[in-house]
């Protein structure tokens, strides 16, 4: 079927209405082809494992991330768009299938997997290139076919032209797909961009998640799907020594009760059936080896490590000699809790065991991890296990996850019944809100030493400091014996700021509580830590905290750009009503540069108000401009709810928390004024979902200082 | 047997009468549009208006909505955009997107409370979590859909 974009089935719908129903159909075809995979129309183009297009003008793009609202998903479209000349509006996108070799990430080491604000790093490139490729075969096409040389054609909104003859990308795509792909294509220069780093670039996905038709795992729909809700182990390291399930049998709409490895599964017609289930069943856990005992007793435990040497990340010689003579000392120690991901769609996962094979469905952040994980559950090889990604209700690092959980859980249920009745029916595991927050996988809980001396001319001159806390890449299995996680002490070291003599030791004791990535990772700690100690050093040598810090930049103009263009938006130093006082700081992470201006005033109960912040990021080029600030304000308030709410307090192995009502997430009411300043960049873009968190409880605890005269050290601001 | 219309369509509820709403909807009807977020009418992403009012789905058990009308995400928007999500739209307020139909419909009550609303109207009526922090874009897009609203010949006739 051919046909002009004017006139096309997908012509009268505007492209966020063609996105939603192309993802819509994409699910439909995997569930009436769960076997024979696509087959690929005769007279598509397919120049590359990322792009198609269609005789119909459907430019397809393949996703190779997973999109959890940071926007990555538009990011992709805008740099193919751009160099395909593709109209933006009438790209529709898929989901990439679980292959590493095609949809790897070269700042992973090759995995598939999106994590590590890496995605447009990664995608700069790959996906211009691939966008160049496509455009300079349709040429070719058009230049055979017209008799006229490459060079005097013209590409425009997916239009090809030269003189008075055009042709769609459509009309060509036949003709296109039998020219042989080019070695080289060249790539605009910036100044021909008309989708990357324009305002009017906007997210490709607004309309479905706007009108509530984007389809999150929990919103799956296939024949006979049974729900499941399990009973998880009360606290960490506790085991199942028995169970009884007649009552939760009893209960209509219940299908049966199937031990699982971790604990006890209760399937059902429905999710109210499955609650009431597991409310029914009758648990006896063995909680002898359960812990931690709290949280109280690990920071004092951990205090104490750090007085212990440790593993040197770093280590000067003149340290100790230096600090012996330092005119001046600071010292501080730090507590950080566990903190749980808390993203708004609780963990789940569809998994379908028929006909040999097997299907999942969830926001599958690491198919890298969760294939291997998924058929190993199942006992089935890779190729027999299909994996279909789809948007998430957020992570925050929660969905790439090391065990990959909650895959591994749908699949062993599924198992489970097929094994015991022969079922191949699909199952939803969904984990309901107080399962999610107690389920572990937490940004661990740790303990910072420092202890820093400056000269008599209030200079620094040594910087000693101890970490202690889990390691994530050993809990996740990805750490060498004896290798420094580098994770638990980026932001202290490697660290921007000159320091004449350093020395950072690390401890890393195993808990039986799972480790896990946590929007920002290490630098959510290290940040706090490093920047409201410049603070305090700068007040002890007399200095302003921007001119400080400033004097220790000198060789790195980003982070003093960063921190300098702040410093101006903000009007640093200016007179501020009676109760308000403004704070700073300014954080490296993920190849990005992000420093934050606050003004604060304290609440009758003691915790901050930050009513503005200004945010200067410097992450190379702004693929999508708004996108930038949309993470900066995001990261904002998910570093704010942190900072002062956030705890994960644990007892005898149970985590106390468990929903909204006490493990509290930002309010509207809470939420600052932000301007997002974005400096700019012809280099390489860099990270933008992580980078906005790091300053910002710093920030807002320097500012605090100054209305209270008291120094926070522990997090968040409600414990303190 | 309880009975109640669903965007304007009778519906008959055979099941257990203290079954959540939300759950009735999504597994019983289909509509996903509402979606479940903590349980316990904390987070507000199950956000429905029964009889033009936001109701917290999760916590209002289908007995209590008899002979009542329900209104989901999918009906609001039934003709064509409704003014609140144009406003949603124009704003790119949605990140990861979970909660946004709870917001959209907090907001359309919002907005029929207060027509045009002050920033502490909508502090103190706009209580729905936001995990990605799109408070600042929220705020805005209710802004955005008051003006447009107000532009409308229904209360441009009235002005």
């Amino acid at each position: 079927m051919k046909a002009s974009p004017s006139t096309a089935t997908t012509g009268g719908l505007s492209r966020r209405t063609f996105l939603q129903s192309t993802a819509l159909g994409g699910l439909m075809l995997g569930l009436q082809l769960p076997l024979a995979g696509r087959v690929r129309a005769a007279a598509e183009f397919a120049p590359n494992a990322f792009v198609r297009i269609a005789p119909d003008d459907t430019v397809t793009l393949i996703i190779k991330h997973f999109e959890m609202g940071q926007g990555s998903t538009t990011g992709l479209v805008t740099l193919l768009a751009e160099e395909l000349d593709a109209d933006i509006e009438r790209v529709a996108i898929e989901y990439a299938p679980a292959n590493a070799q095609l949809y790897g990430n070269a700042l992973l080491g090759g995995a598939q997997g999106t994590g590590g604000s890496s995605a447009m790093a990664d995608s700069w490139t790959k996906m211009r290139r691939a966008g160049a490729t496509a455009r300079a075969m349709l040429v070719q096409a058009a230049a055979q076919r017209w008799r006229v040389p490459a060079a005097e054609i013209a590409v425009s909104r997916g239009v090809v032209s030269a003189g008075n003859r055009r042709a769609t990308f459509g009309e060509l795509a036949a003709a296109a797909a039998e020219v042989p792909v080019p070695e080289t294509v060249s790539l605009k220069a910036p100044g021909d961009f008309i989708y990357i780093g324009r305002e009017s670039t906007r997210r490709v996905d607004s309309r479905a998640k706007s009108t509530g038709t984007a389809t999150f795992t929990i919103d799956v729909r296939l024949p006979e799907l049974l729900t499941a809700v399990i009973a998880w182990p009360p606290a960490f390291g506790a085991t199942l020594k028995s169970y009884k399930a007649d009552k939760a049998l009893q209960v209509k709409g219940v299908v049966d009760v199937v031990e699982i490895p971790e604990g006890v599964a209760v399937v059902a017609e429905g999710m109210w059936p499955a609650i009431k289930g597991r409310r029914a069943l009758e648990l006896d856990w063995d909680t002898a080896r359960a812990g931690p005992a709290s949280s109280e007793a690990l920071y004092a435990e951990y205090e104490a490590l750090a007085d212990q040497p440790g593993q040197a990340v770093v280590a000067s010689d003149d340290t100790a000699p230096r600090l012996a003579k330092a005119a001046r000392k600071v010292t501080a120690t730090y507590h950080f809790p566990y903190l749980a991901h808390a993203a708004m769609e609780p963990m789940n996962c569809v998994a379908w065991l028929h006909d040999g094979r097997l299907e999942t469905w969830s926001g599958h952040q690491f198919p890298s991890i969760d294939h291997p994980s998924a058929a190993r559950a199942a006992g089935l090889e890779t190729s027999q296990v299909t994996l279909h990604t789809l948007v998430s209700g957020g992570s925050f690092g929660r969905r790439a996850n090391p065990w990959a959980d909650f895959t591994v859980a749908a699949v062993q249920v599924a198992k489970a019944l097929k094994d015991k009745h022969g079922w191949e029916r699909p199952v939803r595991m969904q984990m309901t809100r107080e399962d999610d927050t107690r389920a572990g996988q937490y940004r661990p809980l740790y303990v910072h030493k420092a202890e820093i001396g400056l000269d008599a001319n209030g200079a620094l001159s040594a910087w000693r400091h101890a970490i202690v806390g889990q390691s994530i890449m050993a809990g996740a299995g990805m750490l060498r014996d004896g290798q420094v996680d580098e994770s638990s002490v980026e932001g202290v070291e490697p660290t921007p700021y000159s320091i004449p003599a350093h020395s950072v030791a690390l401890h890393s004791p195993a808990q039986p509580v799972r480790p896990l990535w946590w929007r920002s990772v290490g630098h959510t700690h290290t940040a706090f830590a490093v920047e409201t100690l410049m603070d305090e050093l700068a007040e002890a040598a007399g200095k302003d905290p921007v001119a400080f810090r400033l004097a220790l930049l000198d060789g790195d103009p980003r982070m003093a750009g960063v921190l300098k263009r702040v410093a101006e938006e903000g009007n640093w130093g200016r007179e501020l009503p009676e109760g308000r006082a403004q704070g700073i700081a300014v954080h490296y992470s993920f190849r990005s540069y992000v420093a934050q201006l606050v003004e604060v005033s304290l609440r009758a109960d003691g915790l901050p108000r930050v009513h503005k912040v200004h945010c200067a990021v410097d992450c190379g080029v702004a693929i999508n401009p708004d996108q930038v600030a949309a993470q900066m304000e995001g990261g904002i308030g998910f570093a704010l709810a942190g900072a002062l709410y956030g705890e994960i307090d644990i007892e005898q192995g149970e985590a106390k928390q468990s929903n909204f009502h006490d493990y509290r997430v930002l309010r509207i009411d809470e939420m600052p004024e932000v301007a997002v300043h974005i400096v700019d960049s012809r280099l390489d873009p860099t990270g933008v979902g992580e980078p906005g968190v790091p300053p910002l409880a710093p920030a807002v605890a320097n500012a605090m200082y100054r209305l209270s005269g008291k120094r926070v050290r522990r997090l968040p601001f409600a414990a303190a | 047997m309880i009975q109640f219309s669903v965007n304007g369509e009778a519906v008959a509820h055979t099941g257990d009468p203290e079954e959540p709403l939300l759950w009735v909807l999504r597994d019983s009807l289909g509509l996903t549009g509402t979606k479940f977020g903590c349980g316990a009418g904390l987070c507000g992403a199950c956000t429905v208006h029964v009889d033009g009012a936001a109701r917290r789905a999760c916590v209002t058990p289908v007995k209590t909505v008899e002979g009542q009308a329900v209104t989901t995400i999918e009906g609001l928007g039934a003709q064509g955009l409704h003014p609140v999500q144009q406003a949603w739209i124009a704003e790119d307020v949605a990140q990861c997107g979970y909660c946004q139909a709870g917001q959209i419909m907090a907001a359309v009550d919002l907005l029929r409370q207060v027509p045009n609303p002050s920033d502490a109207d909508i502090e103190r009526l706009q209580t729905n979590l936001c995990r990605c922090g799109t408070y600042t874009r929220v705020r805005k897009a209710i802004f955005r859909a008051a003006a447009a609203q107000g532009r409308t010949p229904a209360t441009e006739g009235e002005s």
